[in-house]
């Protein structure tokens, strides 16, 4: 590699690190130290231990955890019965159906926020979980993968498993499921860093802190009003950000394939 | 003759049991959001005064929810009326009474409140707190954690700067003055945040210059009146003028830090903020009430408790109790210690914990000295519109894009279209 | 007997769909035509006037021209710097994995937290960018204080958080390019420069169009960070269209007009979408 590109490339990556370096030299610095950089301030986990006295961050992460497993586990079960009847059977209105379907990746619950949170209230479902994540359970892109990957499965395999005696359901738990898997890896870790991500609909939807996810959490911890000193929110972020973030390192690789392999899609 | 007996204590136990359950059924549950607008551990310390409350009320469980700002409070109570949640209190800005008149869901503590030792109760409070309590001649909210602004000052810089460290400004004038010998290559003069709640400092500086903001109706505002363009240009000269302030909006929620760190030897913040300054200062710091113009001001500012309409017959009792509670001059004096919130009625400074606070940190007794030159704050129907017409101009001048007068007289425009349906 | 199965395994997912995106989608228009229903007047209908209540609202104008230039402003770069990211990264080098890491993490991070590290960041008095500059005796800037800067700073903080997961698409597109274009234009002699632009790049239009959607469609999604830095300040100069909505509804309690400033983002939304696919993959060579 020349090396202009692979100074290109240092540079780069030292500009981008500065931020996060910074929040981690001010969460384990004190007050005094955590805007001067002398290289032998002393550390300390007073932040932390502050951070987790002034709001309960662990049930916030509890209720995150909650959260994407609710919603990833219901678009599994949805978006695999709907991908599958797109892939394999013909009706009346099919492509009418599929466009429709298709504009909910333009048109995100949080778009419709006004209307959406009065459904929401009227089916008497804010202040909870299932509230935050109802919108999203049928997800226009995952029915979208999985119907691409299931038209990719030949066509002998489902003659083979009807003369097993497969119906269409065997058929679908038996050769289609297992088939896609990396797919369903894919989808899955998309599903669950962009739901331990989102902010604003959860923010409308929540009120106690029994429910209140990590991001809505951590902005009202922040709220500019409140004027929090700057070490003990830096630890509240790296609080925040901690489990995803120590998921993708151990995942590093598989989290990379799943976002190539959709976006190969 | 056993049979009987049986039937005795079977009737006794059934008796016992439908008694116990009768006891449980009234235990009354009540839900109250409430706002942190300041810096410290204070969601503890309302647990701990909950605690103590349902200790003595065995039959009232309180469920305090911490609401994040402000906005956020009012928003959730709200968006919780309206799902039909059970809310039956909320800690929300004293201005925000129009508002929620208008959305018809809060009852006046008068209409609650009717014995003679209630009417005595509510007006027990310092005066200058109930202005934005009073509508319509009822009584609709009761003052909890109220502010406000006051003038802290680096003791250690004055010095250094030559002044003398017991004598802050105590006008207009002498701010100019002085703000220009503490102003160098490290530090700045003053800094007013003009983030957040940039038009609660502004009342303030009409003040001082001897207007108010709006009418004691609630429809009309005053935006654009000769002595408040002249606070804005006082504001926009500190900066562009004498070059004591930093130019542009100053960050409401990092200032306490720029203080602490020496970035400014004066700053102007809510009293709330000032059990906190005290933990974290490591230098010698005053605090005063603002400098005069024509006269001193600063309006008051903070959150009172509302009751709303939702809560049944019952709920309203016990919600009034639990105000009571949280209001009476023993709890008021813990608050007051614990956040730097003024003690909201003359009894709490009488009681053993504000006096001996006041006597071991004179600073304490500022704020509450300022009350008799306070004055009531923004408070309009349609206020959050209304504040944010008023913000937007403030910021616009303070960053230089536009005159006082310019800005104020749209301002004036803009508030006079959107409060023309209630007049 | 198929039919019904087949019906029975769209209903969830098209239930949800019609209550969460086309049912609000058409009430939210209809709503756009009625006023609100307040203590001192109901619900009525009033046709245009919530529209013509756009075209004297500064604010929305504002909001309007400040979410295309942020935008159109940050798209560029997003996919420059992305394509750039996934350049360097395709080689091999010492320490190649830690920058992949580098570039990626911002990704991961929810943008609330992103805000809050800015937040510091652009602090005017004790703020990195400052120091730095003035380390190197430059002046500082109050980056969020004022009204020239703030739009920018908040743009350079999206391009930041964004570039590093479009670079993966491109990672993706690169790696299934094929050899033996690279191997003749090295055996005739071409620059690396060359071989980008005739070979590289037009063969990556297709994934250049996708990251350009959705990062277009992205930048009208996301106000996470407006509501933790500025609240659209100073004066509006960083407020966007659906930061306005969300404060018209939930602060104002605004819901007609709410529901009218939402057709607004519809429509931009629907257009932006058409634009692109009409015009833009006409113009794409699909290698």
């Amino acid at each position: 590699m020349e090396k202009l590109e692979r100074l290109g490339a240092w540079t780069l990556g030292i500009l981008w690190s500065l931020p996060i370096l910074y929040t981690f030299w001010a969460a384990f610095h004190t007050n005094g130290f955590a805007t001067h950089f002398s290289l032998f301030a002393p550390l300390t986990l007073k932040n932390f231990v502050i951070a987790f006295n002034d709001a309960p961050f662990l049930r916030y992460m509890f209720n995150s955890f909650i959260l994407v497993t609710m919603i990833l586990s219901a678009q599994l079960v949805l978006c695999t019965l709907a991908a599958y009847v797109f892939a394999k059977y013909d009706f009346f209105g099919k492509d009418i159906l599929f466009f429709l379907v298709l504009m909910q990746l333009m048109i995100v619950p949080e778009i419709l926020i006004v209307k959406n949170y009065q459904t929401i209230s009227f089916l008497r479902l804010t202040d909870s979980i299932l509230g935050i994540g109802l919108p999203y359970m049928a997800s226009a892109f995952g029915i979208f993968l999985l119907r691409q990957t299931f038209k990719t499965i030949p066509k002998e395999l489902d003659d083979a498993a009807k003369i097993e005696g497969c119906n269409f359901l065997c058929t679908l738990l038996k050769v289609y499921i297992p088939l896609s898997k990396s797919t369903y890896i894919a989808y899955g870790l998309v599903s669950i860093s962009y739901h331990w991500n989102n902010f604003l609909w959860p923010l409308v939807v929540t009120n106690s802190e029994s429910v209140r996810p990590i991001t809505v959490g951590l902005a009202i911890f922040s709220s500019p009003e409140t004027g929090v000193q700057w070490p003990i929110l830096s630890a509240a972020t790296i609080i925040s950000v901690f489990p995803l973030l120590l998921a993708f390192l151990i995942f590093q690789k598989q989290f990379i394939n799943s976002f190539l392999y959709t976006g190969i899609k | 003759m056993f049979k009987k007996i049986r039937l005795l204590t079977l009737g006794c136990a059934a008796s016992l049991c439908l008694a116990s359950t009768a006891v449980y059924a009234q235990k009354i549950k009540l839900t109250m959001y409430y706002p942190v607008a300041v810096g410290g551990p204070l969601t503890k310390i309302v647990d701990n005064l909950v605690n103590e409350f349902e200790e003595k009320n065995p039959n009232i469980e309180v469920n305090a929810i911490y609401s994040g700002n402000y906005n956020n409070a009012r928003i959730k109570a709200l968006s919780a009326l309206r799902a039909h949640k059970p809310v039956q209190l909320a800690v929300m800005l004293s201005v925000d009474l129009y508002n929620l008149i208008e959305q018809n869901v809060i009852v006046p503590f008068s209409d609650i409140a009717k014995s003679k030792e209630d009417k005595k109760w509510m007006n027990s409070f310092y005066p200058a707190f109930m202005e934005n309590s009073k509508a319509f001649g009822k009584v609709w909210s009761i003052p909890f954690q109220r502010s406000t602004i006051i003038m802290y000052y680096n003791k250690d810089a004055f010095k250094k700067a030559g002044l003398n460290p017991n004598h802050p400004p105590q006008n207009w004038k002498e701010l100019v003055s002085m703000g220009k010998k503490l102003t160098n290559d490290k530090q700045w003069g003053i800094m007013i945040p003009s983030s957040g709640y940039p038009y609660w400092m502004f009342g303030a500086l009409a003040k001082q210059n001897g207007e108010v903001l709006m009418s004691k109706d609630g429809k009309h505002t005053y935006f654009d009146r000769k002595g408040v363009i002249g606070a804005l240009n006082f504001w926009k000269d500190l900066s562009q003028k004498y070059g004591i302030m930093p130019k542009g909006v100053i960050n409401w929620g990092t200032l306490r830090k720029n203080f602490l760190d020496g970035k400014t030897a004066i700053m102007w913040h809510s009293t709330g903020n000032l059990t906190s300054v005290k933990n974290n200062a490591k230098f010698n710091f005053g605090v005063a009430m603002l400098p005069a113009g024509k006269m001193r001001g600063t309006p008051t500012g903070g959150g009172n408790f509302y009751i709303f309409k939702s809560a049944t017959p019952k709920e309203r009792m016990a919600a009034l109790k639990f105000v009571k509670f949280m209001t009476s001059p023993q709890t008021a004096a813990k608050w007051s210690k614990a956040t730097g919130y003024i003690g909201t009625s003359p009894a709490a400074y009488k009681t053993k914990i504000l006096e001996d606070y006041v006597k071991s940190f004179p600073a304490a007794k500022v704020a509450r000295d300022q009350l008799k030159y306070a004055t009531a704050e923004l408070s309009t129907y349609q206020s959050s519109r209304i504040r944010k017409v008023l913000d937007d101009a403030l910021q616009s001048v303070l960053t230089g894009e536009k005159s006082a007068k310019e800005a104020l007289s749209d301002a004036q425009k803009e508030s006079d279209k959107i409060l023309k349906p209630y007049r | 007997m198929k039919r019904v199965y087949i019906w029975l395994m769209l209903l969830p997912s098209i239930v949800l769909l019609v209550t969460f995106v086309h049912y609000p989608a058409i009430a939210t228009i209809i709503d756009s035509f009625f006023s609100n229903k307040t203590v001192f007047r109901p619900r009525t209908f009033v046709g245009f006037d919530n529209y013509a209540q756009l075209l004297n609202d500064k604010v929305f104008l504002i909001t309007l021209k400040n979410s295309f230039i942020y935008s159109f402003g940050t798209v560029p770069f997003v996919i420059a710097i992305s394509l750039a990211m996934a350049l360097f990264v395709n080689k091999k080098f010492a320490g190649k994995g830690m920058i992949r890491l580098i570039y990626f993490t911002p990704t991961i991070l929810p943008m609330v937290a992103v805000a809050n590290i800015w937040l510091f960041f652009y602090s005017p008095e004790i703020g990195l960018f400052n120091k730095i500059l003035q380390f190197f005796g430059f002046r500082g800037y109050n980056w969020l204080g004022d009204v020239d800067t703030v739009l920018p700073s908040i743009m350079v903080m999206t391009i930041w958080k964004e570039a590093g997961f479009f670079m993966i698409f491109y990672l993706a597109a690169l790696q299934s390019l094929p050899k033996e274009l690279y191997e003749a234009a090295k055996v005739e002699g071409a620059s690396n420069w060359l071989i980008f632009r005739r070979i590289t790049f037009p063969l990556l239009m297709p994934t250049t169009f996708f990251v350009m959607v959705n990062a277009v469609l992205n930048s009208f999604k996301l106000v996470d960070h407006v509501l933790i830095l500025t609240k659209g300040g100073p004066d509006n100069a960083s407020n966007l269209l659906l930061y306005y909505i969300y404060e018209t509804a939930f602060a104002f309690f605004d819901n007609a007009y709410a529901s009218t400033l939402t057709v607004v983002l519809l429509i931009i939304l629907v257009f932006l979408s058409l634009f692109q696919f009409r015009f833009i993959e006409k113009k794409i060579h699909y290698a």
